[in-house]
């Protein structure tokens, strides 16, 4: 009987819980005529504060575009793929299969290849907002071995940078502005992102005669722990550390390195946005980190305040560079959509060769939080420059 | 026949390819009238890869007894070399059925060769030794993969390890970049490919168990100091089951990876270890149709679920909780008899009209 009734116990939180879910499936409103944009993130596991952050961006770019009640309206609907590639196929099929028109592309680099692959067999659209490797785009050339080895997907943009470009762009903003002497690198060797910049970074940096005393490794089973690459930075008297990786394993580095008294100048690149919001570190340790990142929260600009404010109100956060991509993505479609004769029954297809067509057009300058006078040309790489920023009283201030 | 099919296990045996092959015909027909969705359709070959991994590991669990905690490993390595061979062989073998086979061949024997170096040593111990080494087993593939950089130009192949060091001559290009694994496989695998693979693996278990090098490993799993009594070999027999299963984990880790478009290392972790083992536990140890039917139900739940937006893996959970303790429960065993005994009583019925 006990058994029973527990069954019926747990039947009934699942019901219960079906009811929830079920009220909330729809939030992604819009009307009959909303043009359907679809976005794969990691919503749940280890790299949710990113899926979560672009995903938040794009709604608050939606509900904007929405509230305008213009020609054009969206119907977001963001699908969960935990950062695993076969999952964001998955999801990327359930979009599909939802009615998707325009893809926002996957959030993160390993699952964006996959999708890219997907998108691009089926001429759907795909902007993402910082799936930076350039297997995503494909056609790029490896900066180890010069060759190509993904042919170009014409129909893939991204947003963001892409990973080379801030590995050469660090190693020449450290030599122009001539800021170590001997140089250490710390990167994670078994993340797309981080050994991606890192690769390039080596290659300007030796063009650039740049002087690397220390080159250390970590992976995600050992990101815990920095004492040993530290302390190998620190007995070749490096007087400043590269860490191109995600803020929260270099706030740990930037602990560690305190604790043992050794205060060189460290130098990130957009993943270190969001350092100051790491709870329980101590953002003085963070004075003086010089980060190239794309987004400063602290923007005086008056698009970024606004942005800010609302997704202070409505999430409770600080918007990260994540979020300010996923919003800039809903934005740059939307120009590009203007005046278009589209509505909710062009297919993905025909939708996929107008926008490809806008944004490759030499005329399309897109203004966002991210960047001022945005292009894309065929490559499917965004050109924008690089904010050099400092940290300086806890709080971002450009280098120029 | 008859006498055949009153063999309690011979029916089972054959229950199961029957329903295999039931679920093939209906969902290349369901897909050719077009009423599948794109997702249920994409996850068609992983959902054989998982099948093959469920009963590959059911093998090594369930008839052998031991407990294999990187059967990822295995997988992982199968993946790899198979993704690779498929690669290298894009221009001298046209037809892809053929080379998905090749590929799936090569998997399976890296795979097996590693089971067996691994075998050897762990095999002649007693206890829980083998779940120990398979767990740092998996951790080292992972991490070997990672720091593994293959390419390939008209010469050949060429790799290095730890750092990228490959110079190309002409049409060059990298393969498998270390952590960044391999962006891009060409997708040769198919539904009906993972349909055969599914069956071959079916009918060397089968096989395996019901001859009398099967009833020596069970013999083994039931009571270890008996069989040695009687003169059963040990080691020779742990090794046969679960080289075995290493093999069929690789050849199942090739059709996975050609039917993705990247794969990563570190896809194959301790999680998807655990995931297997999950799908074995559920459909019941040595029962080779649990396994089947576990693999498949767990790998589309989440797909289904996402409904629930967020509210989807605490659900999954849930229905896992729910299940294990319904199979366990003794008033389902009950339920589950009182259905066998109805039709047993119809066979037998039938028989003595017949």
């Amino acid at each position: 009987m006990k058994r029973i009734l527990a069954i019926l116990m747990a039947l009934m939180m699942v019901l219960s819980l079906t009811a929830c879910g079920g009220s909330k499936a729809p939030a992604a409103d819009g009307s009959a005529t909303a043009l359907k944009l679809g976005g794969v993130g990691p919503l749940t596991g280890g790299a949710a504060i990113y899926g979560n952050a672009a995903k938040q961006g794009a709604e608050i770019a939606v509900e904007e575009i929405n509230a305008m009640g213009g020609e054009i309206t969206f119907d977001l609907r963001y699908e969960d793929d935990a950062h695993d590639a076969e999952k964001s196929v998955n999801a990327y099929n359930t979009l599909k299969d939802w009615g998707m028109q325009i893809f926002l592309g996957s959030v993160t680099s390993t699952p964006g290849v996959a999708t890219s692959v997907e998108a691009n067999a089926d001429n759907m659209f795909y902007l993402t907002p910082s799936a930076s490797s350039t297997d995503v785009l494909g056609g790029v050339e490896n900066p180890l071995t010069g060759t190509v080895d993904i042919a170009r997907k014409a129909n893939i943009f991204q947003m963001c940078f892409v990973d080379p470009n801030q590995g050469s762009a660090s190693a020449q903003y450290i030599s122009e502005k001539a800021l170590g002497e001997k140089i250490a690198i710390i990167y994670k060797n078994d993340d797309v992102y981080s050994t991606g910049i890192y690769n390039s970074f080596a290659a300007k940096a030796a063009e650039m005669n740049l002087n690397i005393v220390s080159t250390t490794t970590f992976t995600t089973d050992s990101q815990n722990d920095f004492s040993v690459q530290i302390a190998d930075a620190k007995d070749k008297g490096a007087d400043l550390i590269f860490l191109p990786m995600y803020y929260d394993a270099a706030s740990l580095i930037l602990t560690q390195a305190n604790a043992i008294g050794y205060n060189p100048t460290f130098f990130g690149v957009d993943g270190m946005d969001g350092i100051l919001t790491v709870e329980g570190f101590d953002t003085a340790l963070a004075e003086g980190v010089i980060l190239l990142t794309p987004f400063n929260a602290d923007s005086e600009d008056e698009a970024t305040k606004s942005f800010v404010a609302k997704y202070k109100e409505k999430y409770g956060e600080i918007p990260n560079q994540f979020a300010a991509d996923g919003y800039d993505c809903v934005y740059a479609i939307y120009e590009a959509l203007k005046g278009a004769d589209v509505n909710s029954k062009t297919s993905a297809s025909d939708m996929c060769d107008l926008l490809v067509a806008k944004f490759t057009d030499s005329g399309f300058v897109f203004n966002g939080l991210t960047g001022e006078d945005m292009t894309w040309d065929v490559s499917g790489a965004v050109s924008k420059a690089p904010k050099g920023m400092v940290i300086e009283n806890g709080a971002y201030v450009g280098m120029d | 026949m008859k006498k055949i099919l009153k063999n309690q296990a011979t029916r089972t045996n054959f229950i199961t390819y029957g329903g295999v092959i039931l679920a093939f015909i209906l969902l290349q027909g369901l897909s050719a009238a077009g009423a599948l969705s794109s997702s249920l359709k994409g996850q068609l070959v992983p959902i054989c890869a998982y099948v093959v991994m469920a009963l590959s590991l059911n093998l090594t669990v369930g008839v052998l007894g031991e407990l294999s905690l990187g059967h990822a490993g295995f997988m992982s390595i199968g993946a790899f070399s198979g993704a690779v061979a498929a690669a290298a062989m894009t221009d001298s073998i046209a037809s892809s059925p053929i080379r998905l086979a090749v590929a799936m061949i090569i998997g399976a024997a890296i795979a097996g060769v590693s089971g067996a170096l691994i075998g050897i040593p762990v095999l002649r111990l007693k206890g829980d030794y083998l779940a120990i080494v398979t767990l740092a087993f998996g951790e080292i593939i992972k991490s070997i993969i990672n720091n593994l950089y293959i390419g390939i130009d008209v010469n050949g192949l060429h790799a290095s390890f730890l750092n990228n060091t490959i110079t190309f001559g002409d049409g060059g290009r990298m393969i498998l970049s270390g952590p960044m694994g391999i962006p891009g496989i060409q997708k040769i695998s198919s539904f009906t490919g993972g349909f055969l693979l599914i069956m071959i693996t079916l009918i060397i278990i089968f096989n395996l168990v019901d001859s009398r090098a099967g009833r020596a490993i069970m013999a083994l799993r039931d009571n270890r100091i008996a069989a040695e009594s009687v003169g059963i070999p040990v080691t020779k027999y742990k090794m046969m089951a679960f080289v075995t299963s290493a093999a069929l984990a690789g050849a199942a880790g090739a059709l996975f990876s050609l039917g993705q478009n990247t794969i990563i290392a570190s896809k194959f972790d301790f999680n998807t270890s655990i995931l297997i083992l999950v799908f074995v536990v559920l459909g019941g140890q040595g029962r080779m149709w649990g396994s089947i039917v576990a693999a498949a139900a767990l790998t589309i739940l989440p797909e289904m679920l996402r409904e629930f937006a967020d509210y989807r893996m605490l659900i999954y959970a849930i229905v896992l909780i729910v299940v294990m303790l319904f199979t366990n429960s003794a008033g389902a065993k009950q339920f589950t008899a009182k259905i066998k005994g109805m039709f047993v009583r119809d066979i037998e019925g039938g028989e003595q009209n017949g």
